[in-house]
Protein backbone atom coordinates (compact mmCIF):
# COMPACT_ATOMS: atom_id res chain seq x y z
CA UNK A 1 0.00 0.00 0.00
CA UNK A 2 1.67 2.68 -1.08
CA UNK A 3 2.46 6.17 1.42
CA UNK A 4 -0.55 8.52 0.95
CA UNK A 5 -0.11 12.00 2.78
CA UNK A 6 -3.18 13.70 3.83
CA UNK A 7 -3.18 17.24 5.63
CA UNK A 8 -6.61 16.48 7.07
CA UNK A 9 -6.23 15.23 10.42
CA UNK A 10 -7.89 14.17 13.61
CA UNK A 11 -7.35 15.17 17.29
CA UNK A 12 -8.68 11.77 18.76
CA UNK A 13 -8.80 13.31 22.18
CA UNK A 14 -11.40 15.71 20.99
CA UNK A 15 -13.27 13.07 19.29
CA UNK A 16 -16.55 12.24 20.54
CA UNK A 17 -17.32 9.25 17.78
CA UNK A 18 -20.87 11.12 16.90
CA UNK A 19 -21.87 10.84 13.24
CA UNK A 20 -21.40 14.19 11.70
CA UNK A 21 -18.44 13.62 9.71
CA UNK A 22 -18.67 10.48 8.69
CA UNK A 23 -22.44 11.45 7.27
CA UNK A 24 -21.08 14.66 5.47
CA UNK A 25 -18.08 13.11 3.50
CA UNK A 26 -18.20 12.82 0.15
CA UNK A 27 -16.45 10.23 -0.51
CA UNK A 28 -17.72 7.84 2.29
CA UNK A 29 -14.34 7.82 3.51
CA UNK A 30 -14.75 7.77 7.30
CA UNK A 31 -15.72 5.31 9.41
CA UNK A 32 -16.35 5.06 13.69
CA UNK A 33 -13.82 2.00 15.26
CA UNK A 34 -13.39 2.20 19.16
CA UNK A 35 -15.55 5.23 20.16
CA UNK A 36 -13.25 7.74 17.07
CA UNK A 37 -13.30 8.35 13.65
CA UNK A 38 -10.74 6.81 11.29
CA UNK A 39 -9.91 8.36 7.90
CA UNK A 40 -9.67 5.44 5.32
CA UNK A 41 -6.40 7.03 3.57
CA UNK A 42 -7.54 5.58 -0.25
CA UNK A 43 -10.78 7.33 0.44
CA UNK A 44 -9.88 11.01 1.50
CA UNK A 45 -9.50 13.83 -1.01
CA UNK A 46 -8.47 16.43 1.57
CA UNK A 47 -12.13 18.28 0.66
CA UNK A 48 -11.74 19.42 4.31
CA UNK A 49 -15.91 19.19 5.14
CA UNK A 50 -15.08 17.12 8.23
CA UNK A 51 -13.25 19.92 9.52
CA UNK A 52 -16.33 22.06 8.68
CA UNK A 53 -18.80 19.79 10.56
CA UNK A 54 -17.40 18.55 13.72
CA UNK A 55 -18.79 20.09 16.37
CA UNK A 56 -16.18 18.83 18.92
CA UNK A 57 -13.49 21.06 16.84
CA UNK A 58 -11.52 17.48 16.27
CA UNK A 59 -10.50 17.88 12.55
CA UNK A 60 -7.86 20.07 11.59
CA UNK A 61 -5.13 20.93 8.56
CA UNK A 62 -1.87 19.93 9.60
CA UNK A 63 0.22 22.92 7.32
CA UNK A 64 4.00 24.25 7.00
CA UNK A 65 4.39 27.32 9.35
CA UNK A 66 6.83 30.61 9.46
CA UNK A 67 9.51 28.42 10.94
CA UNK A 68 9.73 26.32 7.98
CA UNK A 69 11.41 29.61 6.38
CA UNK A 70 14.49 29.02 8.04
CA UNK A 71 15.74 26.10 5.41
CA UNK A 72 16.03 28.44 2.99
CA UNK A 73 18.04 31.00 2.23
CA UNK A 74 15.91 32.98 -0.16
CA UNK A 75 11.99 32.74 0.63
CA UNK A 76 9.47 34.05 -1.64
CA UNK A 77 5.31 34.18 -0.36
CA UNK A 78 2.76 33.53 -2.73
CA UNK A 79 -0.69 35.01 -1.43
CA UNK A 80 -3.64 32.87 -2.72
CA UNK A 81 -6.38 35.64 -3.92
CA UNK A 82 -8.58 34.95 -0.97
CA UNK A 83 -6.32 36.33 1.21
CA UNK A 84 -7.21 39.34 0.06
CA UNK A 85 -10.33 38.93 0.74
CA UNK A 86 -9.88 38.53 4.58
CA UNK A 87 -9.59 41.95 4.77
CA UNK A 88 -12.45 44.84 4.07
CA UNK A 89 -11.37 46.89 0.52
CA UNK A 90 -10.38 49.84 2.44
CA UNK A 91 -7.50 48.35 3.28
CA UNK A 92 -4.97 48.19 -0.11
CA UNK A 93 -3.53 45.10 -1.39
CA UNK A 94 -0.58 47.01 -0.78
CA UNK A 95 -0.35 47.23 2.85
CA UNK A 96 -1.45 42.73 2.97
CA UNK A 97 1.72 42.04 0.97
CA UNK A 98 4.34 44.15 2.93
CA UNK A 99 2.71 42.71 5.47
CA UNK A 100 3.71 39.55 4.09
CA UNK A 101 7.43 40.72 3.71
CA UNK A 102 7.50 41.32 7.54
CA UNK A 103 6.93 37.71 8.62
CA UNK A 104 10.36 36.74 7.12
CA UNK A 105 9.78 36.60 3.14
CA UNK A 106 12.10 38.04 1.41
CA UNK A 107 9.71 38.55 -1.76
CA UNK A 108 5.90 38.02 -2.65
CA UNK A 109 4.71 37.26 -5.25
CA UNK A 110 0.67 36.92 -6.01
CA UNK A 111 -0.76 34.12 -7.43
CA UNK A 112 -3.47 36.47 -8.73
CA UNK A 113 -1.04 37.57 -11.73
CA UNK A 114 -0.88 33.49 -12.55
CA UNK A 115 -4.56 33.41 -12.44
CA UNK A 116 -4.96 35.80 -15.34
CA UNK A 117 -2.17 34.00 -17.51
CA UNK A 118 -4.08 31.06 -16.93
CA UNK A 119 -7.18 32.82 -17.87
CA UNK A 120 -5.83 33.74 -21.41
CA UNK A 121 -4.72 30.12 -21.42
CA UNK A 122 -8.29 28.55 -20.84
CA UNK A 123 -9.72 31.18 -23.52
CA UNK A 124 -7.28 30.12 -26.11
CA UNK A 125 -8.22 26.47 -25.15
CA UNK A 126 -11.60 27.18 -26.56
CA UNK A 127 -11.17 28.77 -29.54
CA UNK A 128 -7.45 26.70 -30.86
CA UNK A 129 -8.67 23.76 -30.18
CA UNK A 130 -11.98 20.98 -30.91
CA UNK A 131 -12.60 19.54 -28.27
CA UNK A 132 -14.15 16.25 -28.09
CA UNK A 133 -14.83 15.14 -24.78
CA UNK A 134 -17.22 18.07 -23.48
CA UNK A 135 -17.86 19.76 -20.86
CA UNK A 136 -14.20 20.30 -19.86
CA UNK A 137 -13.37 20.71 -16.20
CA UNK A 138 -11.35 23.18 -14.35
CA UNK A 139 -8.28 21.65 -12.88
CA UNK A 140 -7.34 24.72 -10.16
CA UNK A 141 -9.39 22.71 -7.37
CA UNK A 142 -7.55 19.91 -5.90
CA UNK A 143 -9.99 18.35 -4.08
CA UNK A 144 -12.62 18.50 -6.98
CA UNK A 145 -9.57 16.48 -8.99
CA UNK A 146 -9.47 14.13 -6.64
CA UNK A 147 -12.96 13.41 -6.38
CA UNK A 148 -13.04 12.64 -9.96
CA UNK A 149 -9.50 10.49 -9.43
CA UNK A 150 -11.64 8.41 -6.94
CA UNK A 151 -15.53 8.60 -7.57
CA UNK A 152 -15.37 9.57 -11.10
CA UNK A 153 -12.50 8.26 -12.67
CA UNK A 154 -14.14 8.08 -16.58
CA UNK A 155 -14.24 12.13 -16.17
CA UNK A 156 -10.54 12.36 -16.17
CA UNK A 157 -10.20 13.42 -19.53
CA UNK A 158 -12.47 16.33 -19.03
CA UNK A 159 -9.84 18.16 -17.42
CA UNK A 160 -8.02 20.61 -18.07
CA UNK A 161 -4.47 20.02 -18.94
CA UNK A 162 -3.04 22.86 -17.30
CA UNK A 163 -1.60 23.11 -13.39
CA UNK A 164 -3.52 25.71 -11.07
CA UNK A 165 -2.65 29.28 -11.04
CA UNK A 166 -0.40 28.34 -7.87
CA UNK A 167 1.74 26.01 -9.36
CA UNK A 168 2.08 27.96 -12.71
CA UNK A 169 3.17 31.24 -10.21
CA UNK A 170 6.01 28.90 -8.56
CA UNK A 171 7.51 27.37 -11.34
CA UNK A 172 7.82 31.03 -12.87
CA UNK A 173 8.90 32.56 -9.87
CA UNK A 174 11.27 29.77 -8.46
CA UNK A 175 13.04 30.04 -12.16
CA UNK A 176 13.37 34.13 -12.23
CA UNK A 177 14.35 34.12 -8.91
CA UNK A 178 17.39 32.10 -9.35
CA UNK A 179 18.53 33.88 -12.29
CA UNK A 180 17.94 37.34 -10.98
CA UNK A 181 19.82 36.85 -7.95
CA UNK A 182 22.02 33.58 -8.96
CA UNK A 183 20.64 31.38 -6.14
CA UNK A 184 20.56 27.55 -6.48
CA UNK A 185 16.84 26.70 -7.37
CA UNK A 186 16.64 24.23 -4.51
CA UNK A 187 17.57 27.06 -2.24
CA UNK A 188 14.86 29.38 -2.64
CA UNK A 189 11.61 28.98 -0.49
CA UNK A 190 8.53 29.04 -2.61
CA UNK A 191 5.65 29.36 0.02
CA UNK A 192 1.78 29.35 -0.84
CA UNK A 193 -0.25 31.40 1.46
CA UNK A 194 -3.14 29.24 1.42
CA UNK A 195 -7.28 28.81 2.22
CA UNK A 196 -7.35 25.20 1.15
CA UNK A 197 -5.66 21.64 3.12
CA UNK A 198 -6.36 19.88 -0.44
CA UNK A 199 -3.69 22.50 -1.86
CA UNK A 200 -1.59 21.27 1.26
CA UNK A 201 -1.46 17.55 0.18
CA UNK A 202 -1.09 18.53 -3.60
CA UNK A 203 2.63 19.60 -2.73
CA UNK A 204 3.48 16.20 -0.88
CA UNK A 205 1.13 14.11 -3.89
CA UNK A 206 1.32 16.21 -6.94
CA UNK A 207 -1.34 15.72 -9.45
CA UNK A 208 -0.38 16.08 -12.80
CA UNK A 209 3.63 16.54 -12.44
CA UNK A 210 6.28 14.78 -11.08
CA UNK A 211 7.13 17.71 -8.29
CA UNK A 212 5.54 20.08 -6.88
CA UNK A 213 7.03 23.54 -7.40
CA UNK A 214 6.12 25.03 -4.42
CA UNK A 215 8.25 24.12 -0.68
CA UNK A 216 5.12 24.24 1.19
CA UNK A 217 1.88 25.84 2.23
CA UNK A 218 1.00 27.91 5.21
CA UNK A 219 -2.90 28.27 6.23
CA UNK A 220 -4.14 31.95 6.52
CA UNK A 221 -5.67 31.24 9.56
CA UNK A 222 -1.96 30.02 11.68
CA UNK A 223 -0.29 33.47 10.21
CA UNK A 224 -3.32 35.55 10.70
CA UNK A 225 -2.74 37.19 13.94
CA UNK A 226 1.11 37.78 13.16
CA UNK A 227 -0.45 38.91 9.77
CA UNK A 228 -2.24 41.99 11.04
CA UNK A 229 0.54 43.29 13.97
CA UNK A 230 2.54 43.53 10.65
CA UNK A 231 0.06 45.30 8.52
CA UNK A 232 -0.23 47.59 11.50
CA UNK A 233 3.24 49.11 11.35
CA UNK A 234 3.05 49.25 7.44
CA UNK A 235 2.60 51.95 5.38
CA UNK A 236 1.49 50.38 2.19
CA UNK A 237 3.33 52.67 0.25
CA UNK A 238 6.16 50.16 -1.45
CA UNK A 239 3.74 49.55 -4.23
CA UNK A 240 3.86 45.72 -4.36
CA UNK A 241 0.26 44.73 -6.13
CA UNK A 242 0.97 43.81 -9.78
CA UNK A 243 -2.43 41.91 -10.04
CA UNK A 244 -6.10 43.10 -11.38
CA UNK A 245 -9.19 42.17 -10.40
CA UNK A 246 -9.39 39.65 -12.82
CA UNK A 247 -6.81 37.26 -11.43
CA UNK A 248 -8.07 38.36 -7.74
CA UNK A 249 -11.51 37.48 -8.34
CA UNK A 250 -10.95 33.60 -8.69
CA UNK A 251 -11.08 33.71 -5.34
CA UNK A 252 -14.75 33.55 -5.24
CA UNK A 253 -17.26 31.46 -7.39
CA UNK A 254 -17.27 32.34 -10.41
CA UNK A 255 -14.60 34.71 -10.95
CA UNK A 256 -12.48 32.10 -12.74
CA UNK A 257 -15.13 31.52 -15.67
CA UNK A 258 -15.78 35.23 -15.56
CA UNK A 259 -11.66 35.94 -16.18
CA UNK A 260 -11.47 32.90 -18.48
CA UNK A 261 -14.40 34.79 -20.60
CA UNK A 262 -15.91 31.41 -21.77
CA UNK A 263 -19.51 31.54 -22.98
CA UNK A 264 -21.29 28.21 -22.37
CA UNK A 265 -19.84 27.73 -18.46
CA UNK A 266 -21.21 27.21 -15.39
CA UNK A 267 -20.08 27.53 -11.56
CA UNK A 268 -20.47 24.46 -9.28
CA UNK A 269 -19.61 25.22 -5.29
CA UNK A 270 -20.10 23.10 -2.32
CA UNK A 271 -18.30 19.24 -2.64
CA UNK A 272 -21.83 17.62 -2.61
CA UNK A 273 -23.29 19.77 -5.49
CA UNK A 274 -20.06 19.06 -7.56
CA UNK A 275 -20.66 15.33 -7.02
CA UNK A 276 -23.74 15.56 -7.87
CA UNK A 277 -22.84 17.44 -11.70
CA UNK A 278 -20.56 15.35 -12.05
CA UNK A 279 -22.73 12.06 -11.79
CA UNK A 280 -24.83 13.96 -14.34
CA UNK A 281 -21.70 14.46 -16.63
CA UNK A 282 -21.14 10.93 -16.54
CA UNK A 283 -24.64 9.89 -17.30
CA UNK A 284 -23.88 11.89 -20.75
CA UNK A 285 -25.76 14.80 -20.03
CA UNK A 286 -24.41 18.69 -20.08
CA UNK A 287 -22.83 17.99 -23.32
CA UNK A 288 -23.63 21.18 -24.79
CA UNK A 289 -21.95 23.29 -21.81
CA UNK A 290 -18.39 23.94 -22.60
CA UNK A 291 -17.33 24.94 -19.31
CA UNK A 292 -17.72 23.52 -15.81
CA UNK A 293 -16.24 25.71 -12.60
CA UNK A 294 -15.85 23.00 -10.00
CA UNK A 295 -15.24 24.46 -6.57
CA UNK A 296 -15.27 22.00 -3.18
CA UNK A 297 -15.91 24.94 -0.65
CA UNK A 298 -19.46 26.68 -0.94
CA UNK A 299 -18.37 29.94 -2.06
CA UNK A 300 -15.22 29.29 -3.81
CA UNK A 301 -11.93 29.45 -2.04
CA UNK A 302 -13.37 32.39 0.42
CA UNK A 303 -14.50 29.35 1.61
CA UNK A 304 -12.02 27.22 2.33
CA UNK A 305 -11.34 25.92 5.84
CA UNK A 306 -8.41 27.75 6.76
CA UNK A 307 -10.08 31.09 6.04
CA UNK A 308 -11.10 33.81 8.97
CA UNK A 309 -12.98 35.60 7.74
CA UNK A 310 -17.09 35.46 6.97
CA UNK A 311 -17.37 33.51 3.87
CA UNK A 312 -20.11 35.96 2.81
CA UNK A 313 -18.16 39.04 4.09
CA UNK A 314 -15.51 37.70 1.78
CA UNK A 315 -16.97 37.80 -1.31
CA UNK A 316 -18.39 41.48 -0.13
CA UNK A 317 -14.69 42.70 0.37
CA UNK A 318 -13.93 41.45 -3.09
CA UNK A 319 -17.00 42.99 -4.79
CA UNK A 320 -16.21 45.88 -2.93
CA UNK A 321 -12.59 45.99 -4.45
CA UNK A 322 -13.44 45.59 -8.03
CA UNK A 323 -16.06 48.88 -7.37
CA UNK A 324 -13.21 50.47 -6.24
CA UNK A 325 -11.01 49.35 -9.13
CA UNK A 326 -12.84 50.12 -11.67
CA UNK A 327 -13.28 48.68 -15.47
CA UNK A 328 -10.49 51.17 -16.60
CA UNK A 329 -7.51 49.65 -14.73
CA UNK A 330 -7.44 46.20 -16.90
CA UNK A 331 -4.08 46.85 -17.62
CA UNK A 332 -1.46 44.56 -16.67
CA UNK A 333 1.00 46.33 -15.01
CA UNK A 334 4.17 44.54 -16.02
CA UNK A 335 7.69 46.33 -15.00
CA UNK A 336 10.54 43.96 -16.53
CA UNK A 337 10.34 41.71 -19.49
CA UNK A 338 11.28 38.73 -17.63
CA UNK A 339 8.42 39.20 -15.20
CA UNK A 340 6.06 37.60 -17.98
CA UNK A 341 4.57 34.93 -17.05
CA UNK A 342 5.55 32.87 -20.80
CA UNK A 343 4.69 29.64 -22.24
CA UNK A 344 7.61 27.84 -20.30
CA UNK A 345 5.80 28.25 -17.10
CA UNK A 346 2.48 26.46 -18.10
CA UNK A 347 3.48 23.26 -18.66
CA UNK A 348 6.72 21.38 -17.54
CA UNK A 349 6.36 17.14 -17.87
CA UNK A 350 3.28 16.86 -17.23
CA UNK A 351 2.07 13.59 -16.00
CA UNK A 352 -1.02 11.50 -16.45
CA UNK A 353 -3.43 11.59 -13.79
CA UNK A 354 -3.85 7.97 -12.76
CA UNK A 355 -7.16 6.89 -11.81
CA UNK A 356 -7.69 5.61 -7.62
CA UNK A 357 -11.22 4.13 -7.82
CA UNK A 358 -13.15 3.00 -4.40
CA UNK A 359 -15.76 1.02 -5.78
CA UNK A 360 -13.77 -2.01 -6.74
CA UNK A 361 -14.78 -5.00 -4.62
CA UNK A 362 -12.06 -7.05 -5.53
CA UNK A 363 -8.83 -7.52 -8.31
CA UNK A 364 -10.40 -10.50 -9.07
CA UNK A 365 -13.44 -10.31 -11.12
CA UNK A 366 -15.22 -13.64 -10.40
CA UNK A 367 -14.68 -12.37 -6.32
CA UNK A 368 -16.00 -9.20 -6.59
CA UNK A 369 -18.89 -10.83 -7.95
CA UNK A 370 -19.56 -13.60 -4.79
CA UNK A 371 -18.77 -10.48 -2.72
CA UNK A 372 -21.09 -8.28 -4.57
CA UNK A 373 -24.26 -11.16 -4.28
CA UNK A 374 -23.05 -11.62 -0.59
CA UNK A 375 -23.74 -7.68 -0.26
CA UNK A 376 -27.11 -7.55 -1.75
CA UNK A 377 -27.80 -10.10 0.70
CA UNK A 378 -26.40 -8.94 3.16
CA UNK A 379 -28.26 -5.17 2.51
CA UNK A 380 -31.97 -6.72 2.43
CA UNK A 381 -31.50 -8.10 6.35
CA UNK A 382 -30.07 -4.20 6.97
CA UNK A 383 -33.08 -1.59 8.06
CA UNK A 384 -32.05 0.84 5.20
CA UNK A 385 -32.02 3.63 7.84
CA UNK A 386 -28.42 4.96 7.89
CA UNK A 387 -28.69 5.72 10.70
CA UNK A 388 -24.60 5.59 10.87
CA UNK A 389 -24.68 4.54 14.42
CA UNK A 390 -22.81 1.50 13.47
CA UNK A 391 -19.73 3.67 12.58
CA UNK A 392 -20.23 3.07 8.34
CA UNK A 393 -22.28 6.15 6.86
CA UNK A 394 -24.87 4.39 5.44
CA UNK A 395 -26.65 0.76 5.38
CA UNK A 396 -25.28 0.51 1.65
CA UNK A 397 -21.47 1.18 3.09
CA UNK A 398 -22.05 -1.18 6.06
CA UNK A 399 -23.15 -4.21 4.06
CA UNK A 400 -19.61 -3.49 1.81
CA UNK A 401 -17.55 -2.95 4.87
CA UNK A 402 -19.65 -6.14 6.01
CA UNK A 403 -18.72 -8.32 2.86
CA UNK A 404 -14.85 -7.07 3.24
CA UNK A 405 -14.50 -7.88 6.77
CA UNK A 406 -13.84 -4.77 8.25
CA UNK A 407 -17.30 -4.59 10.43
CA UNK A 408 -20.00 -7.39 11.38
CA UNK A 409 -23.91 -7.40 11.27
CA UNK A 410 -24.39 -6.85 14.96
CA UNK A 411 -22.24 -4.05 14.70
CA UNK A 412 -26.07 -2.64 13.75
CA UNK A 413 -27.88 -1.46 16.34
CA UNK A 414 -31.33 -2.39 14.74
CA UNK A 415 -30.01 -6.16 13.88
CA UNK A 416 -28.77 -6.37 17.35
CA UNK A 417 -31.84 -5.65 18.66
CA UNK A 418 -33.95 -7.30 16.43
CA UNK A 419 -32.08 -10.62 17.40
CA UNK A 420 -32.21 -10.27 20.81
CA UNK A 421 -35.81 -10.52 20.55
CA UNK A 422 -35.62 -13.46 18.09
CA UNK A 423 -33.39 -14.94 20.96
CA UNK A 424 -35.84 -13.82 23.69
CA UNK A 425 -38.84 -15.16 22.21
CA UNK A 426 -37.00 -18.80 21.58
CA UNK A 427 -36.06 -18.61 25.16
CA UNK A 428 -39.56 -17.42 26.27
CA UNK A 429 -41.10 -20.65 24.38
CA UNK A 430 -38.55 -22.92 25.66
CA UNK A 431 -39.25 -21.70 29.07
CA UNK A 432 -42.96 -23.03 28.64
CA UNK A 433 -41.96 -26.35 27.64
CA UNK A 434 -41.69 -27.71 31.01
CA UNK A 435 -40.97 -31.60 31.47
CA UNK A 436 -43.20 -34.11 32.54
CA UNK A 437 -42.26 -34.21 36.09
CA UNK A 438 -42.67 -30.74 36.53
CA UNK A 439 -46.03 -30.16 34.29
CA UNK A 440 -48.79 -29.09 37.06
CA UNK B 1 -21.79 -19.91 -6.88
CA UNK B 2 -22.60 -18.54 -10.43
CA UNK B 3 -20.20 -17.05 -12.90
CA UNK B 4 -22.07 -13.96 -13.66
CA UNK B 5 -24.38 -11.16 -11.63
CA UNK B 6 -27.14 -10.48 -13.63
CA UNK B 7 -29.82 -7.27 -13.19
CA UNK B 8 -33.30 -6.75 -14.13
CA UNK B 9 -34.74 -3.17 -14.13
CA UNK B 10 -37.92 -1.97 -14.74
CA UNK B 11 -38.33 0.70 -17.28
CA UNK B 12 -41.62 2.96 -16.62
CA UNK B 13 -43.13 4.87 -19.59
CA UNK B 14 -42.65 8.68 -19.48
CA UNK B 15 -41.18 8.53 -16.29
CA UNK B 16 -38.17 11.50 -16.97
CA UNK B 17 -37.69 11.93 -13.41
CA UNK B 18 -35.29 8.67 -13.01
CA UNK B 19 -34.54 8.65 -16.81
CA UNK B 20 -30.64 7.00 -16.64
CA UNK B 21 -31.36 5.38 -13.19
CA UNK B 22 -31.51 2.27 -14.91
CA UNK B 23 -28.37 2.44 -16.76
CA UNK B 24 -26.53 4.33 -13.52
CA UNK B 25 -27.30 0.72 -11.68
CA UNK B 26 -25.69 -1.23 -14.25
CA UNK B 27 -22.99 1.18 -14.46
CA UNK B 28 -22.70 0.91 -10.19
CA UNK B 29 -22.26 -2.64 -10.75
CA UNK B 30 -19.66 -2.49 -13.38
CA UNK B 31 -17.43 -0.45 -11.33
CA UNK B 32 -18.17 -2.77 -8.17
CA UNK B 33 -16.86 -5.45 -10.31
CA UNK B 34 -13.92 -3.63 -11.59
CA UNK B 35 -14.57 -3.82 -15.11
CA UNK B 36 -12.18 -1.45 -17.09
CA UNK B 37 -13.58 2.35 -17.12
CA UNK B 38 -13.48 2.48 -20.75
CA UNK B 39 -15.51 -0.71 -21.27
CA UNK B 40 -18.11 1.31 -18.63
CA UNK B 41 -18.17 3.95 -20.33
CA UNK B 42 -19.29 2.20 -23.84
CA UNK B 43 -21.79 0.18 -21.36
CA UNK B 44 -23.00 3.18 -20.15
CA UNK B 45 -23.91 5.32 -23.53
CA UNK B 46 -25.06 2.00 -24.66
CA UNK B 47 -27.64 1.34 -21.61
CA UNK B 48 -28.56 4.81 -21.64
CA UNK B 49 -29.99 5.24 -25.08
CA UNK B 50 -31.60 2.49 -24.95
CA UNK B 51 -33.48 3.22 -21.73
CA UNK B 52 -34.41 6.95 -23.23
CA UNK B 53 -35.91 4.90 -26.10
CA UNK B 54 -38.22 2.93 -23.89
CA UNK B 55 -38.85 5.29 -21.63
CA UNK B 56 -39.28 8.12 -24.53
CA UNK B 57 -41.67 5.81 -27.57
CA UNK B 58 -43.07 2.93 -25.54
CA UNK B 59 -45.62 1.87 -23.16
CA UNK B 60 -42.67 0.31 -20.47
CA UNK B 61 -40.14 -2.14 -20.97
CA UNK B 62 -37.23 -4.03 -18.79
CA UNK B 63 -33.62 -4.07 -18.94
CA UNK B 64 -31.77 -6.98 -18.41
CA UNK B 65 -27.83 -6.95 -18.04
CA UNK B 66 -25.62 -10.42 -17.60
CA UNK B 67 -22.06 -9.84 -16.49
CA UNK B 68 -19.74 -12.36 -17.23
CA UNK B 69 -16.09 -11.87 -16.15
CA UNK B 70 -15.37 -11.26 -20.14
CA UNK B 71 -18.02 -9.30 -22.09
CA UNK B 72 -21.58 -8.09 -20.23
CA UNK B 73 -24.74 -8.81 -22.23
CA UNK B 74 -27.43 -6.16 -22.37
CA UNK B 75 -30.92 -7.01 -23.71
CA UNK B 76 -33.88 -4.33 -23.28
CA UNK B 77 -37.24 -5.22 -24.26
CA UNK B 78 -40.22 -2.92 -24.40
CA UNK B 79 -44.02 -3.09 -24.82
CA UNK B 80 -44.32 -0.34 -27.93
CA UNK B 81 -45.62 0.17 -31.29
CA UNK B 82 -43.00 -1.32 -32.54
CA UNK B 83 -40.62 0.22 -35.80
CA UNK B 84 -42.04 -0.04 -39.04
CA UNK B 85 -38.86 0.64 -40.94
CA UNK B 86 -35.27 -0.29 -38.91
CA UNK B 87 -33.11 0.83 -41.21
CA UNK B 88 -34.57 3.69 -41.23
CA UNK B 89 -35.05 4.45 -37.65
CA UNK B 90 -31.12 3.40 -37.74
CA UNK B 91 -30.10 6.93 -39.78
CA UNK B 92 -28.40 9.12 -37.98
CA UNK B 93 -30.80 12.27 -36.92
CA UNK B 94 -33.92 10.52 -37.97
CA UNK B 95 -36.40 10.67 -34.81
CA UNK B 96 -39.85 10.03 -33.65
CA UNK B 97 -40.18 11.53 -30.61
CA UNK B 98 -42.92 14.14 -29.90
CA UNK B 99 -42.20 18.10 -29.35
CA UNK B 100 -42.60 17.96 -25.93
CA UNK B 101 -39.87 15.30 -25.67
CA UNK B 102 -37.81 17.56 -27.85
CA UNK B 103 -38.36 20.38 -25.44
CA UNK B 104 -36.82 18.65 -23.03
CA UNK B 105 -33.64 17.46 -24.82
CA UNK B 106 -33.87 14.75 -26.38
CA UNK B 107 -34.87 13.00 -29.17
CA UNK B 108 -31.96 14.23 -31.78
CA UNK B 109 -32.01 10.85 -33.51
CA UNK B 110 -28.68 9.53 -32.34
CA UNK B 111 -29.97 6.52 -29.97
CA UNK B 112 -29.78 3.64 -32.25
CA UNK B 113 -26.46 4.76 -34.25
CA UNK B 114 -24.49 5.53 -31.28
CA UNK B 115 -25.63 2.33 -29.49
CA UNK B 116 -24.12 0.62 -32.79
CA UNK B 117 -21.28 2.55 -31.92
CA UNK B 118 -20.88 1.58 -28.59
CA UNK B 119 -21.63 -2.07 -28.50
CA UNK B 120 -19.39 -4.81 -30.10
CA UNK B 121 -22.57 -6.47 -31.14
CA UNK B 122 -25.42 -5.26 -32.15
CA UNK B 123 -29.28 -6.95 -32.79
CA UNK B 124 -32.77 -5.32 -32.98
CA UNK B 125 -36.00 -7.17 -33.58
CA UNK B 126 -39.17 -5.24 -34.30
CA UNK B 127 -42.29 -5.67 -35.36
CA UNK B 128 -45.10 -3.08 -35.96
CA UNK B 129 -47.76 -3.64 -32.62
CA UNK B 130 -45.14 -6.32 -30.57
CA UNK B 131 -42.49 -4.33 -29.42
CA UNK B 132 -39.41 -3.91 -29.76
CA UNK B 133 -36.65 -6.19 -28.75
CA UNK B 134 -32.66 -4.94 -28.61
CA UNK B 135 -29.65 -7.30 -27.44
CA UNK B 136 -25.90 -5.72 -27.02
CA UNK B 137 -22.56 -7.35 -26.06
CA UNK B 138 -20.06 -5.45 -24.85
CA UNK B 139 -16.15 -7.24 -24.65
CA UNK B 140 -14.32 -6.13 -21.63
Amino acid sequence: MEEYFHSVRLDTDKCKGCVNCIKRCPTEAIRIRRGKALILESRCIDCGECIRHCPSHAKNAVTDSIADLEKYKYNIALPAPALYAQFSADISIDKILEGLLGLGFNEVYEVARAAEAVSDYINRYFTQNDISKKPVISSACPAVVRLIQVKYPELIDHLLPIDPPVEVAARHIRRITAIRHAIDPQDIGVWFITPCPAKVTTIRQPIGIEKSNLSGAIGISKIFGNLLKKMSCSAGTNNLKRSTFRGQGWAIAGGESSAAGINKAIVVDDIQAVSEVLEQVTLGKLKDIDYIECLACAGGCVGGPLTVENRFVAEQNMKKRLLKAGVSKNINVQNKEDDCITEKDFQDKRKAISARPIMMLDEDILRAMEKLELMEKTIKKLPGLDCGSCGSPNCKALAEDIVQGSASETDCVFRLRQRVKELAEEMVALAQKLPPSLRK
Amino acid sequence: MSDHIQLELTLIKGNFDSAGEASAKVKRVLQQLGVDAAVIRRIAIGCYEAEMNVIIHSDGGKLLAAVYPNRTEITVSDDGPGIADIDLAMQEGYSTAPDYVRELGFGAGMGLPNMVKCADEFKITSAVGSGTCLYMVFKH
